[in-house]
């Protein structure tokens, strides 16, 4: 008898989470972004369940800023697993008056993002979604249940989540709550990138070098889109760049990379100097960014 | 590449959050933006780099200056993936140490120096023995406080010593440490030629921790059953969960408790690829020979050790609601992957938390306390004692008006009649 190794210990994990939600749920659907840790929980939710096919449709909460390479994956990779895919646009929220649109140079719709979520969940009447959050993202996440509970306004309330004790989920929920399950919890960005090689996993383009046209702004690289203001005195260059995240255009910043394969994006995180959010304007806003988005119904 | 999963705990000023930091520093684990929000944060404080900063994420947190939650944290070394739980050391959150507790490895227990072993120490050697926690570092901190002195380092180190030989730890390391200088965390200080032992970190790298559980212990919780809806799959059978201890192989014979069918196993599937045998942690799904009736809530065991089955249940209760526990409440209780209806019959003792001995006969369990209780459920379940089995002898209590996870439990056995 042999050991399991971290990478199998964190797989086996998600996947008796994944069973779980899919035995105490009625409703549960899966998050997908076509971001690297969603494209993880939809391999995971397939080998989860074989030879017998995945409960969980995807549903995609689409900013209308997304990179059309992110948008063109997703479509591509749900045909390939034959799975269900439900998109709900914030657009039609700021269309309701649900919603408001923001001003500025970077006009971001990360708070929007989660009324129309909450919104989606009334509609389809769902009781778990599953996120691909991760614990050791940001510092209101170090705190976060495996199973976590929100309220009707899916709102995230500290003190009253429930202790999580050995291996014993307790999804019991009233009508009108639902869970955010996050079976990648304990995985760190490294686990991450060393599953996605393990499995041979596709991903978007957008995570490996190539031309991009860019702003230059405090010592980061911003994609331009049609969302972007660009004012004359901005410092626009075409250079070669990644992205360590999959964010909206407006808010997730490229860095100047020649690595091509997930082997060198590896080698390249264990020699960086800054963590994942660290390219992620949303976090940056206040000390506080996280903790006050969870509680309005943000993942 | 192992895991390794360990709880600090201490009280508010023994400097906890600091020997995180210390650890995710000196390991080189902080990147460059936490370093300057950590700065940032510091500087609104005053008090020069505050590596409590680190652990301390929620807002009211920072305000008060409290941690008021389980925080997880992650670093590696090139040897060894770690995952933290940090737990708060105030009296009203032992909770959390219990839910820190109830996955660990290992506990740091952290006493200051400058004040040795506190009642609360005391308290969390208690829980860290009561769930039978396998290992124990005793981290004595802030020794720089002290001037290094041998001697309030022994002392404290034999006082622990002494109480934990009375709760029964197998195995406990004392390494004094300043998490404020760094000394003893990650490099060896030349300041305590009296320690012969390695570093913190070399010890949490170098401890053996992960050893198999004996084969024959094998228990499989049912999840779920797999049934595909491909027609040329319609024979396909099979009974979803993780390994919580021991080992499988086909062709074993084993024994579906609480409804004791006996069969043999056809074949073990991993994510859908045939495997020769699975062992704890691996999640899999089990083919059984006969053509039986089996589902959630159910556990495959191995026929030669097979669980206990009844309705009546003796357990160490630790009470996690503000309403406090009484006779005859009614409750809903989740054990592996069954669910059941249960009575709390008796409060039969509740610990002291001075002497930790059993008084008998409270009128009732208060939020954070712990005694001995007997539970009737309506349902039969198949369980181990929670020394047997961590997995298979533990259980929580659910409240099912506000559907919150009230207490943990722990099996224990029925005491010999005198």
């Amino acid at each position: 008898m042999s050991l399991l190794s971290h990478l199998d210990r964190l797989e086996a994990e998600a996947i008796f989470i994944l069973r779980e939600t899919a035995a105490q749920f009625e409703r549960p659907v899966l998050m997908f972004s076509g971001g690297k840790d969603s494209i993880i929980l939809a391999h995971l939710a397939a080998k989860a369940f074989r030879p017998a096919l995945s409960p969980f449709p995807y549903l995609h909460i689409d900013t209308g800023h997304n990179f059309p390479e992110t948008l063109a994956f997703r479509d591509r990779f749900t045909a390939q697993m034959g799975a269900k895919l439900i998109v709900r646009l914030v657009e039609d929220s700021i269309r309701l008056g649900r919603a408001a649109e923001e001003k500025g140079k970077f006009p971001s719709r990360n708070r929007q993002q989660a009324v129309t979520l909450v919104d989606a969940i009334a509609e389809l009447k769902l009781d778990a979604c599953i996120g691909g959050g991760r614990r050791d993202e940001e510092k209101a996440r170090a705190k976060e249940r495996i199973f976590s509970v929100r309220d009707e306004f899916g709102g995230w309330r500290p003190r009253l989540q429930r202790p999580e004790l050995w291996n014993l989920l307790n999804g019991r929920i009233h009508v009108g709550e639902n869970v955010r399950v996050f079976p990648l919890s304990n995985w760190t960005e490294l686990d991450v990138w060393q599953y996605i090689r393990a499995e041979r996993l596709p991903l978007p383009e957008l995570y490996f070098a190539h031309q991009r046209a860019c702003i230059v702004r405090d010592g980061l690289l911003f994609p331009i889109s049609p969302f972007v203001r660009i004012d004359p005195e901005d410092d626009v260059r075409r250079t070669q760049v990644r992205f360590r995240t999959v964010g909206d255009m407006t808010c997730t910043a490229a860095f100047p990379s020649d690595v091509r394969d997930v082997d060198g994006i590896i080698d390249e995180l264990r020699a960086s100097p800054v963590t994942e959010r660290g390219s992620r304007l949303d976090d940056q806003r206040s000390e506080a960014a996280m903790e006050d988005r969870k509680r309005e119904g943000y993942f | 590449m192992e895991l390794l999963r360990f709880i600090t705990c201490g009280s508010v000023d023994d400097g906890k959050s600091t020997l995180i930091g210390r650890l995710l520093y000196d390991s080189k684990t902080l990147l460059h933006d936490q370093v300057a929000a950590l700065e940032q944060s510091s500087a609104k404080g005053g008090n020069g780099l505050n590596l409590a900063l680190l652990t301390d994420g929620l807002r009211a947190e920072r305000e008060q200056g409290i941690t008021i939650d389980v925080a997880y944290k992650y670093f590696a070394t090139p040897r060894r993936k770690f995952i933290i739980a940090d737990t708060p050391g105030h009296v009203q959150y032992t909770r959390n140490m219990v839910t820190g507790a109830s996955t660990a490895d290992l506990a740091v227990l952290l006493v200051d120096a400058a004040q040795g072993v506190q009642e609360q120490t005391r308290r969390h050697a208690y829980l860290a023995g009561l769930l039978r926690i396998p290992h124990v570092v005793l981290a004595v901190n802030k020794m720089d406080a002290v001037d290094w002195s041998q001697d309030v380092y022994q002392r404290i180190r034999d006082e622990f010593l002494a109480l934990t030989r009375a709760s029964g730890f197998s195995d406990v390391h004392a390494i004094p440490v300043s998490a404020l200088l760094g000394d003893n965390v990650v490099e060896l200080s030349t300041r305590t030629p009296y320690y012969d032992g390695p570093p913190l970190l070399r010890y949490l790298e170098d401890l053996e921790v992960d050893r198999p559980s004996a084969p024959e212990r094998g228990r499989l919780p049912v999840q779920l059953v797999l049934r595909p809806s491909d027609p040329a799959l319609q024979d396909y059978r099979a009974y979803a969960g993780q390994v919580t201890s021991g080992a499988f192989r086909p062709g074993d014979a084993v024994v579906v408790l609480p409804s004791n069918i006996h069969t043999t196993i056809a074949g073990i599937d991993r994510y859908g690829e045939p495997v020769t045998e699975a062992f704890a942690p691996m999640s899999v799904a089990i083919r059984l020979r006969d053509d039986v009736d089996v589902g959630r809530g159910e556990v495959i065991a191995s026929a030669k050790r097979p669980l206990r089955v009844g309705q009546e249940l003796r357990a160490r209760l630790c009470w996690m609601a503000e309403k406090p526990l009484v006779p005859r409440a009614r409750l809903l209780l989740r054990h592996a992957t069954a669910a059941s209806p249960a009575i709390v019959t008796a409060i039969e003792s509740v610990v002291d938390i001075h002497s930790f001995t059993d008084q008998p006969a409270p009128a009732q369990l208060a939020l954070n306390e712990i005694g001995k209780v007997r539970i009737k459920t309506a349902r039969t379940l198949a369980f181990d004692t929670y020394a047997e089995e961590r997995a298979t002898g533990a259980f929580v209590l659910v409240d099912e008006a506000s559907n919150g996870t009230v207490a943990a439990g722990l099996i224990i056995a029925e005491e010999p009649a005198t």
